[in-house]
Formats: structure tokens, C-alpha cells, sequence
């Protein structure tokens, strides 16, 4: 029963838009998928000490590189993804591999990613001749005939996007799991508790940590292609530079990020939090949302540092056996 | 149940050769010479900042040498990085113990056989370990963090040995501990030692540390002062009035 449970809840969710669900809470439903999917890209390095702030990099670079391939060139995304991906291997190496090289660490690492993130958003905005700048950009539209494009991988029903969404978000997952069970993982914890005794051990750090940080930074880029695609819109502040960064880590934090399923429970938290203040305040408050995010990060790491699902796991756990272990879930 | 540790022929196992080493604009180590063979416990004593945990830190290649040469069973250990260094046998218990506190014991133990050459007898070994340390075994599951220091220097030990090295070298095993549970680190050294293991260990802990090794080098300001046969050592003036108070 309890090893069915987790397929019946995925038959439900595939079935959810089936049997009519409205457009609003099917986009929404496309969101958390989708930033779940983002964030646990994130959390594959962050659970193993390497926060990085600098993520809104490769999402800006997934859905840059694809949407201005394919506006001024009419290369299909099928092929800018690819290009996009190399692009971002290129990046994450240049700043992961000095970085793991010389041992830049916990808060100089988060720096030096920090930086880079600014940096995307600030080349976005300064080549605005071809980039839109701040204005965002949106990819031509291939659907003036058709209610779908696969070669320009446009679909004007949302039922489409959801299933892409949640086939790539399982992929997400699968990653996270494949991760978890590896000899990797153990030596990627090990590397972040004790780095020099892991290398005595024959651990090489350096290379270990590259591994993680591309894998983490290529599915992130991929979900930065695919929110522009779903989108048809994207701005240097929605998917570069430091704001949506802080977001990633935020929500990453919030849901929990020991947990596979955390990344997601903080992508739906982070959208839910969103859409409410919009509701509530509007578009008139303008920094209000970074406001409270950072308020809630404080209270999240000092209160509930597994996070939402991290948190809550642990107290069923509890109540069944006192065994404190939930954080290796 | 025991596995004898790998004999090799003749010679030395580890030499140092005129080794120079130390940190940006600081050097701890002056033209150091030593050699361990096949087989024997070498400590290398003296008092604190004399330059011991840097003569470690150089043949687990965390520190580059500025002058010397650092041969392992006639191999030069000049262009091998840190985490090859355990592929040639070595194997370290660093100072501090440095266990990966938030795994669990085995885990730790597991993560000591990481190459994938020490792999296929991971479960021998373990075996092995275990029945050095029954402690270890009733505590597996433990996490590494929460052991008392006693049972992590055991526990460091045993990650350390998980890898079947040739040399062990030890940092300052008894640093940090109660002066009853340094009494027990030592008749577990002895005990790895008569187990044909080849030890290299550094200590400051003098008098417990000759009583357990064949001999030792006297390390002072970066310089090796004397050497000899333990027992020796022991018995010269100049160790029983600097160092042990007699």
C-alpha cells in the first residue's frame, strides 16, 4: 500500500487536468512543476554545501539563447536547446572549475556566483539591440495557423505544456534519485563536511564537484528554455540576475532541500506566497514580495531548517520512532 | 580475524630526502631526512609547532615541497596530487580526526574504501575493522558526529584502514583526548602495529608514543634533532630533561 501510494498520487496529478480543471489552477500546477523541476536542479549541488546565487545565469542563458536563436535566426528550439546547453557547460566550468581548484568555499563561493548572476542579467539588459534589454522578448510566434508548433516548440493548450512539464519534472526527480544512491552523493556530503579528509580518502574534489555543478546548472538551463517557451515572454529580471537566484535559494530552503520532493513543495510554497501578495497588494508594492521573502528565509532557517516537507517528514518520523535521520531521507 | 598488511621487498617504504616545505612567506621544514621500512612504527616527536603535522601535510601532498624529494617504495611522489596519494597505499588519520560527522559510522567506513581498486573487499575489510573496534560494529549506525572522541579516533582509524594501505600515517592521535581514553588510542596503535601494518606517527604525547613505536625522529623548529631506537631515545638526557620532565 505504502509503496503504491506515491504512483496513485501521480496517476491523480496526470489525471487532475483531465477531468477539468480550470485554466488559472492548471497554470499554476504548470509552475510548481516547472520551478520544482528548477529548483531541484538547484538543490542537487546546494544539498551537498554549494550554494550558489547564480543560477538565474543558466536559466537566462536557456531561455535566451533559445529565444533569440529562433527569432533571428529560425533555429528551432530543438536544436537552440543543445547550443544553449553547451553554452551553459562552458560557463559552469569557467566558474566551477577555479572555484573547486583553489577551494573557494561556502561564502566565497556564493560571491563569486553571486556575480555571476548579476553579470548575465547585466549583458542581457546591455545588448538590448538584440536582446529587448529590459523590456523582456518574445519569441515569434509559429501559431498563425496552426494550434501547435513542435518545431518551434509552441503549443497554445496549456494541456500540452503540462504534460512536457510534468514528463521533465520527473525526469528532475529521476536525476535526484540516481544522485542520491550514488557513491557520489556519499563523497559529495563527505567533501562538504570534511574536504581535505575526503581527498586523503581518494576522493578527487575537484572533479567530483564540477560533475554536480553541471549537472545542477544543465537542468536548470533546460528549465529556463522551457519557461520561456511556456511563457512566450521573458524579461532579464524573471529569469537572470540576482532577484530570481535569491528565489531559487529561497524556495529551495523553504521546502526543504534534504528531501527529493522538498524542492517542489517550495516551488508551489514561493508561487502560492506570490500570487497571494499580488491578489492581496496588487502590482502597487512594488519590492513588498523581496521583502517578505527575506523576512520568511530568517524565520525558515532559524525555525525550520529542513524546510516545509523536511520539517514535517521529521515529525511523523518522530512520532513513529525517535530516530532523528530524516535530513538522509 | 586479520589481513596481513602488504610486505614489500627490502629498502625503505616511505623516504624523505632533504625535504623543505612550509607556507606562504613561513617555512616550517628544514632539509628533513627520514626514512620508514617495511613493517616498522616511526614517530616523529617533538613539541607543539615543531613542524610535525607540516611533515604530514607534505607526503599527503596538501602541502607542496620547496625543496627534497618524497619517495614512496622508490616512486616519487612529486607529480601526485592529493587524492592519488591514497592509490599508493597511503592512508592518513588526520588530526582532529576529520570524520564526515554527519554520516553514519559505516558510512564513514564506507567512504574509506572509495577507490574503486579497495571496492571489492569492502566487506572483508569492514569485518576486519570491526573486530579491531567491536565498539565501532555496536555503534555502525550512529552518526559519526555524536560518537565521543575516543570512538571517533577509532572510527578514523578504522575509515583509514578501510582502504588496505601499506602506510598509516597518524596525526596527533591522542589530541583532544581524556588522558584514560589516550591510554587505550595507544594499545590500539600497538595493536595496528603488531597487525604488520607500517606506521608513520606524530605526536606530542612523548613518553606514550616511545612506549609504542620501534623508533622515532626528535623534530625541532623544522629540523630533525635526534633519532634512534625508542628505547634509546627514552633513555637520553636530552629527551628525559626537555620533554619529560625527569
Amino acid at each position: 500500500m505504502m509503496r503504491a501510494l506515491p504512483w496513485i498520487c501521480l496517476a491523480a496529478l496526470a489525471a487532475a487536468p483531465l477531468v477539468g480543471l480550470g485554466n488559472y489552477p492548471l497554470h499554476m500546477l504548470i509552475q510548481v512543476l516547472l520551478w520544482g523541476f528548477v529548483y531541484t536542479g538547484w538543490s542537487i549541488m546546494g544539498r551537498l554545501g554549494l550554494v550558489s546565487f547564480g543560477h538565474g545565469a543558466f536559466l537566462g542563458i536557456g531561455a535566451y539563447v533559445v529565444v533569440m536563436l529562433w527569432n533571428a535566426y529560425g533555429v528551432s528550439p530543438w536544436i537552440g536547446l543543445p547550443i544553449a546547453l553547451a553554452l551553459t557547460a562552458v560557463v559552469a566550468f569557467v566558474i566551477g572549475y577555479p572555484c573547486f581548484r583553489f577551494k573557494i568555499v561556502g561564502h566565497y563561493f556564493a560571491l563569486v556566483t553571486l556575480a555571476l548572476s548579476e553579470i548575465a542579467r547585466m549583458l542581457i539588459v546591455a545588448l538590448r539591440d538584440h536582446t529587448g534589454g529590459s523590456l523582456g522578448v518574445t519569441p515569434k510566434t509559429a501559431l498563425t495557423e496552426s494550434a501547435y508548433s513542435l518545431v518551434a516548440l509552441q503549443f497554445s493548450s496549456k494541456l500540452v505544456w503540462f504534460y512536457i512539464v510534468l514528463a521533465v519534472w520527473l525526469g528532475g526527480l529521476w536525476v535526484w534519485k540516481k544522485m542520491d544512491r550514488s557513491m557520489a552523493r556519499l563523497a559529495l556530503e563527505a567533501i562538504s563536511q570534511e574536504e581535505d579528509a575526503a581527498g586523503s580518502i581518494g576522493i578527487n574534489v575537484t572533479r567530483l564537484k564540477l560533475g554536480v555543478t553541471l549537472i545542477s546548472a544543465l537542468m536548470t538551463c533546460v528549465g529556463g528554455a522551457l519557461y520561456a517557451q511556456y511563457q512566450a515572454y521573458v524579461n532579464p529580471d524573471s529569469v537572470a540576475g540576482i532577484g530570481i537566484s535569491l528565489q531559487m535559494v529561497f524556495g529551495v530552503i523553504a521546502g526543504g532541500m534534504y528531501v527529493r520532493l522538498g524542492p517542489t513543495v517550495g516551488a508551489a510554497f514561493t508561487l502560492l506566497l506570490a500570487e497571494s501578495l499580488r491578489l492581496m497588494f496588487g502590482n502597487s508594492l512594488h519590492a513588498l514580495d523581496s521583502t517578505i521573502y527575506g523576512l520568511m528565509l530568517v524565520l525558515f532557517i532559524i525555525f525550520m531548517p529542513k524546510g516545509i516537507l523536511g520539517g514535517a517528514l521529521e515529525a511523523v518520523k518522530g512520532k513513529k520512532a525517535a530516530s532523528p535521520d530524516v535530513q538522509r531521507a | 580475524m586479520s589481513i596481513p598488511a602488504p610486505k614489500s621487498s627490502g629498502g625503505a617504504m616511505l623516504r624523505l630526502e632533504g625535504v623543505s616545505a612550509g607556507y606562504a612567506g613561513f617555512q616550517a621544514l628544514f632539509n628533513v631526512s627520514l626514512e620508514v621500512r617495511p613493517g616498522e612504527s616511526v614517530a616523529v616527536i617533538g613539541p607543539n609547532g615543531a613542524g610535525k603535522t607540516t611533515l604530514l601535510r607534505t607526503v599527503s601532498k596538501l602541502i607542496e615541497l620547496s625543496a627534497g624529494e618524497i619517495l614512496m617504495e622508490g616512486r616519487s611522489l612529486h607529480a601526485v596530487p592529493a587524492h592519488e596519494v591514497i592509490a599508493l597505499g597511503i592512508a592518513q588519520v588526520p588530526e582532529g580526526r576529520r570524520l564526515f560527522a554527519r554520516l553514519s559510522v559505516e558510512e564513514n567506513l564506507k567512504m574509506g574504501a572509495f577507490l574503486p581498486a579497495a571496492r571489492p573487499r569492502y566487506t572483508e575489510r569492514l569485518k576486519f575493522v570491526y573486530s579491531l573496534f567491536p565498539r565501532l560494529q555496536e555503534r555502525s549506525s550512529q552518526i559519526a558526529g555524536t560518537l565521543s572522541g575516543g570512538e571517533q579516533q577509532m572510527c578514523a582509524i578504522g575509515r583509514a584502514l578501510m582502504s588496505g594501505p601499506k602506510l598509516l600515517l597518524l596525526d596527533e592521535p591522542s589530541a583532544g583526548l581524556a588522558p584514560v581514553v589516550v591510554q587505550s588510542i595507544f594499545a590500539l596503535v600497538k595493536r595496528i602495529c603488531a597487525e604488520g601494518y607500517t606506521v608513520l606517527i606524530v605526536e606530542q604525547n612523548i613518553r606514550q608514543v616511545l612506549k609504542v613505536v620501534d623508533r622515532a625522529y626528535l623534530l625541532e623548529t623544522g629540523r630533525i634533532k635526534m633519532d634512534g631506537p625508542s628505547a634509546e631515545l627514552l633513555a637520553s638526557d636530552e629527551i628525559r630533561k626537555a620533554y619529560l620532565g625527569i
